[in-house]
C-alpha cells in the first residue's frame, strides 16, 4: 500500500502517561479557541490526514510553502496550515504550551508554541489564492483572522464533537485497513463538494476500470454560502451508491477538510491528503477547487508538472470536460468524442439550478433521476 | 557525535570487487559503499504503514468499527 506523505502516518493522539500529564496540565494553560477551519485542520493533523505535519506550521514551513510549494525540508506541500493568534486572547510566548478549545470552550488539545510570527496576509492571498480580491472566499477568510500566526506541534486529547455523518467518518488508519481488507492495492479517490451528476459518475467509473477500488470522498468541512449543503449532497451520494455503484469495489466516506478555494494549489493538497488515506490515484477534473473565474479550467492539471511524480507518489488522473453525446450514444469527453457541442447534453450550473427550482427534471443523461428528485426537493424548499 | 560501529564479515573476493567498482565513483572506501547500499535497501523496505502502528487489539477494533458501519 502507498506510504503516507513523508513516509510515516502521523498520530498526535497521546496515550498512557503522556495523556495523563497533558490532561492534568491543560486546564491551567492559556487558551486559544479554534475557528471552524482551524478545528478541522487540528483534527486532521492529529489523525494523520495531514502527515507529515505534526502541528500548525512554523514560519519556515509557511514561507517555504508560499514561495516554493514545499515544506522547509523539501517535501511538496501547497497550502499553509496555520493557527492564527486571536485578538483579545492571552499573550502567548514562544516555548509555552496552550490549551486549544473547541466551539463550546471544551479543551480539545494542547499545543507547544515553538514560534509566534507575523505574516503579510495579502502576500499569502496572492501566492496561494492567486488573488487579493475580497470577493474570493479565501481572501474573505483571511480578513477574519489576525496577521499573527502560532506554530508548533499539537496533541489531541479529545475529538471535536461531530453531529453529522458519524457513519461515514473514517480516519486514514481506518481507510487503510478497509482497503487492505477489501484486497484493494490501488484505490482512486474522488474529491467533490457538489452533487454527483452523470459526468462525475463517468469519471469515477472510467478511473475505477483501471484500479482496484474507488473512494468517493466528499468534502464536508467549511464551504461557502451557495454551495449545496453537505447533508443534501450526502443523500445524493447514498442514492447513487445504493443504485449504481458496486459495493465490492466502491466506498463512500467523508473528507472533513475545510474548503480553501485555492484552485490548483488545493488540487495538489487534496491529492497529498488522499495519499495519507491510502489512495494510490486521485481524480483531477475541470477547475478543481476553483471558484468564480480565478483559475484556468485546467490549471489544476498543469500544477502537477511542477513536481516529480515520485515525490508526489499518488498518481493524478486528469480528466477533460465530459458529457453525454447523443451521436455517440454514451458518456464521453472532449478527448474521446469527435462530435460538436450541439450533440452534447450539457447544462450550466445556473441552468440546472433554475430547472430544479421550477420542478423540471434535468435529462437523465445529465443527472440520475433519483439525484434530481433529491435536488428538486431541496431547491423547492427554499433553503438554498 | 560519531556513530558507534560494528564489524561485519563479508567474503574477501566480494570486498575486493567492491573496491574495483567504486574506483573513481566518489565512495572513499568499500565500507562507505556498503553502508550506502544497505541504507538504500532498508529505506525501500520500510514496514507497511497500514500495519506499522497497530497492535492486534487496535486492528481488531478498527475492523469491528468498519463492520458495524457496513464497510466490511
Amino acid at each position: 500500500m502507498i506510504k503516507a506523505h513523508g513516509g510515516r502516518l502521523v498520530n498526535r493522539i497521546p496515550e498512557g502517561k503522556e495523556r495523563e500529564t497533558l490532561e492534568a496540565l491543560a486546564p491551567s494553560l492559556p487558551t486559544i479557541r479554534l475557528n471552524e477551519r482551524e478545528l478541522s485542520d487540528f483534527e486532521m493533523i492529529a489523525v494523520g490526514a495531514m502527515s507529515p505535519l505534526e502541528g500548525f506550521m512554523n514560519r519556515e514551513d509557511y514561507l517555504s510553502v508560499l514561495d516554493l510549494k514545499r515544506l522547509a525540508k523539501g517535501l511538496p506541500w501547497t497550502i499553509p496550515v496555520v493557527l492564527s493568534w486571536k485578538e483579545g486572547g492571552a499573550e502567548i510566548g514562544e516555548g509555552e504550551k496552550v490549551a486549544l478549545l473547541g466551539p463550546d470552550d471544551e479543551i480539545l488539545g494542547v499545543m507547544e508554541i515553538e514560534e509566534k510570527y507575523s505574516v503579510d496576509k495579502s502576500q499569502e492571498a496572492s501566492k496561494v489564492l492567486l488573488t487579493t480580491d475580497d470577493a474570493h472566499p479565501g481572501v474573505r477568510y483571511l480578513d477574519t483572522i489576525t496577521d499573527s500566526y502560532l506554530g508548533g506541534p499539537i496533541h489531541m486529547l479529545k475529538r471535536p464533537g461531530h453531529h453529522r455523518f458519524e457513519n461515514f467518518r473514517l480516519d486514514p488508519r481506518e481507510t487503510r485497513v478497509l482497503f487492505k481488507a477489501k484486497g484493494w492495492d490501488t484505490v482512486v479517490a474522488f474529491q467533490t463538494r457538489n452533487p454527483i451528476h452523470r459526468a462525475h459518475e463517468y469519471l469515477q467509473k472510467c478511473a475505477l476500470e483501471t484500479v482496484d477500488g474507488l473512494l468517493v470522498h466528499p468534502l464536508v468541512g467549511e464551504t461557502q454560502k451557495g454551495d449545496i449543503p453537505a447533508e443534501i449532497r450526502m443523500d445524493c451520494y447514498k442514492v447513487l451508491f445504493d443504485n449504481y455503484y458496486p459495493s465490492t469495489r466502491t466506498a463512500l466516506s467523508i473528507f472533513p477538510a475545510a474548503m480553501r478555494y485555492a484552485g490548483p494549489r488545493e488540487a495538489v493538497f487534496h491529492a497529498l491528503l488522499r495519499k495519507n488515506y491510502g489512495c494510490s490515484h486521485f481524480i483531477v477534473g475541470r477547475d478543481h477547487a476553483g471558484v468564480g473565474n480565478y483559475y484556468g479550467t485546467y490549471d489544476a492539471h498543469y500544477i502537477f508538472r511542477e513536481f516529480d511524480r515520485y515525490e508526489i507518489d499518488i498518481t493524478p488522473m486528469f480528466f477533460d470536460h465530459s458529457f453525454f453525446c447523443k451521436k455517440c450514444g454514451n458518456m464521453a469527453s472532449q478527448k474521446t468524442c469527435p462530435h460538436g457541442s450541439e450533440d452534447h447534453v450539457f447544462l450550466s450550473g445556473t441552468k440546472v439550478r433554475a430547472m430544479l427550482a421550477e420542478g423540471t427534471k434535468p435529462p437523465a443523461e445529465f443527472t440520475r433521476p433519483e439525484v434530481a428528485d433529491l435536488l428538486m426537493k431541496f431547491y423547492q424548499s427554499g433553503k438554498e | 557525535m560519531k556513530e558507534s560501529r560494528v564489524t561485519i564479515k563479508i567474503p574477501r573476493p566480494l570486498y575486493n570487487r567492491i573496491g574495483t567498482v567504486i574506483e573513481g565513483s566518489g565512495f572513499s572506501s568499500p565500507t562507505d559503499f556498503i553502508v550506502f547500499v544497505l541504507r538504500d535497501i532498508l529505506g525501500g523496505a520500510a514496514p507497511d504503514p497500514a500495519q506499522e502502528t497497530f497492535s492486534a487489539e487496535e486492528l481488531n477494533g478498527i475492523r469491528q468499527k468498519l463492520k458495524n458501519l457496513g464497510y466490511l
